[in-house]
């Protein structure tokens, strides 16, 4: 019996209008998966916030989620400026999103410290220039 | 979990086997088998988007008919949904279709658009609570109600415990006909809803949650109109008795529901995969501005429900011209001392929407992990096509029927015919 899954999604960071596609797909495989609802909510808010700032970033990139029986766990990485001052963007209401997407209503500088909120392991390594990974934990009790 | 009785019958003898239901199923829930449409009822939600899409025609609603009515009942209660009113031409006056109505053998009228009123008095007093989760969504719909058990558990505490309309209709005609006949017995006093779609049927034999519902007979609103056409045109002067105001009559199409609410951070959105998409984004905690949350399943709301005659733009537009000259509301609750955001015990679900997980491949996890492990393997083997023809709707879907062992993967077309290729050509290179 194989003891982890893993759903590896591309995120096209071309189609603005796909955004968040992953994240619903997840939650239903998690719901098949008979996880509680508060932690198919967790993962789904922690990757769309993630997928999101992908796709406004960093033209996209790769994610992939492994299920484990006792944590989901969700891995993002991109290949786009990277983030200079880590710190400063963990910080609610910074934001450096362009004012096309803010005139969406996205770009209130909340992805990053909602996806700390949501799940219980963050952690960011970024290189400027280079790219971003983020890995993000979400435990199942 | 007690089985679900849906309100969707296939004729068996008019279904070709064709993939239109198939594909336009929100949940999914049809699977083509030897060569007919087959229903899971535990999933199905009622949403009539098979009827609305069958090119024979062999999927009906299942309602009861005028005549099933058992004669025990004395005293017979005509509940007319809103909807109602927008199917007919010309109609000026809404006593018309109340006079019809009796005319066509009931002894009394209650309009669901009465309830309604009522329904928005309470939710406008909901809203003040500040305890309760938002957005709130309506719980109106019963399409809606069980897409979110089934589909959105972390979503069915957001869902107004309040009774919907038809359901408070039918409480009150019921007490009030009691006060006026106490001759009568309450089980010779029965209601029956004029409903616009199969929804509201499978709501009355389910209830919602564990709510048992206090509607006795759900006939289809098309049934209705061609009996009341001929009964109307005899109607010369109807007596004045509708008490319905302009938001009664608004809850028949999307939106109404939510402008009752003098509130502008509402959003209101209209056909099953438009409430799927609504949904999917309030969950992941986006809108955080808003109040409330109005979903219909049918394209327009209620007029657009699949037991409707009439267009339901057409419908929409007549209503607006009904309502032109009625009051804003007839039914207000009495001002008394109550706290402004009061809602009594009788008004509400008695108990709370619940998570219904039909949609897990196992109950113990540690299966499921394994089954979706296995569907992944078999997923790739499938072309991704989704043509439909193995009688899933997807190449997914065919994929978890496999591993539930419903089917067997030679049942895909497209796979026999690349595994047949292989063969040939290996016979041919042997040959050589």
């Amino acid at each position: 019996m194989s003891d982890v899954l893993r759903f590896h999604y591309d995120i096209d960071g071309e189609n603005f209008t796909s955004a968040g596609e992953a994240s619903v797909q997840v939650k239903k495989k998690l719901r098949q998966l008979g996880f509680p609802p508060d932690v198919i909510r967790r993962v789904s808010i922690a990757m769309y916030e993630g997928e999101i700032n992908m796709v406004i970033h960093a033209r996209g990139g790769d994610a992939d989620v492994l299920v484990h029986p006792d944590r989901i766990e969700i891995i993002l990485e991109d290949q786009g400026p990277g983030i200079a001052d880590v710190e400063l963007a963990m910080q609610e209401g910074y934001s450096t999103a362009p004012d096309s997407v803010r005139s969406l209503g996205f770009g209130a500088g909340m992805g990053l410290p909602n996806m700390k909120r949501y799940t219980e392991e963050m952690t960011i390594e970024s290189t400027v220039g280079v790219g971003t990974k983020i890995t993000m934990v979400v435990n199942v009790q | 979990m007690a089985v679900y009785k849906h309100s969707v019958s296939l004729e068996p003898e008019k279904c070709k086997g064709c993939t239109m239901c198939l594909k336009h199923c929100p949940t999914e829930a049809i699977r083509i088998r030897d060569g007919r449409a087959v229903i899971n009822s535990e999933i199905c939600i009622d949403c009539g988007e098979c009827i609305r899409v069958c090119p024979h025609k062999a999927k009906k609603a299942i309602f009861d008919k005028l005549e099933d009515i058992a004669p025990k009942y004395k005293w017979k209660i005509a509940l007319p949904a809103p909807s109602l009113y927008g199917q007919f031409e010309n109609l000026d006056d809404l006593d018309y279709v109340l006079q019809g109505l009796l005319e066509c053998g009931f002894d009394e009228v209650f309009e669901v658009s009465r309830a309604a009123e009522i329904v928005s008095e309470y939710t406008r007093r909901y809203m003040r609570k500040k305890d309760v989760q938002r957005p709130v969504i309506s719980s109106a719909c019963p399409t809606i109600v069980r897409l979110i058990r089934l589909r959105f558990p972390y979503l069915c505490d957001n869902v107004m415990p309040i009774l919907p309309p038809v359901e408070v209709a039918s409480r009150m005609a019921k007490e009030n006909a009691q006060k006026a006949h106490p001759e009568l017995s309450p089980d010779e006093i029965c209601t029956v809803f004029i409903s616009p779609c199969p929804a509201k049927a499978s709501y009355v034999k389910n209830g919602i949650s564990q709510n048992a519902s206090s509607i006795d007979y759900v006939v289809s609103m098309s049934e209705m109109y061609f009996k009341l056409i001929g009964a109307m045109k005899a109607v010369e002067n109807p007596e004045i008795t509708s008490t319905s105001g302009t938001i009664g009559i608004s809850w028949a199409s999307s939106g109404g529901e939510s402008s009752a609410l003098f509130n502008d951070r509402y959003l209101a959105a209209d056909g099953i995969d438009n409430a799927i998409k609504v949904l999917d984004e309030i969950e992941t905690g986006n809108f955080p501005y808003l109040e409330f949350v109005e979903l219909n399943a049918c394209p327009g709301g209620c007029v657009g429900g699949a037991a409707t005659v009439e267009n339901p733009y057409i419908a929409r537009v007549r209503l607006q011209t009904l309502r032109r000259y009625l009051p804003i509301s007839q039914n207000r609750l009495e001002k008394n001392d109550e706290p402004d955001d009061y809602v009594p015990d009788h008004m509400q679900l008695d108990s709370p929407i619940t998570y219904a997980p039909a949609m897990r491949l196992n109950a113990n996890r540690g299966i499921a992990m394994q089954m979706m492990s296995d569907i992944e393997k078999v997923y790739e083997l499938l072309p991704e096509i989704d043509c439909g023809s193995c009688g899933a709707p997807t190449c997914r879907a065919f994929a978890e029927d496999v591993v539930k062992g419903e089917c067997k993967i030679e049942e895909c077309v497209v796979y026999m015919r690349e595994r047949l290729r292989a063969i040939w050509e290996k016979q041919g290179e042997e040959g050589k």
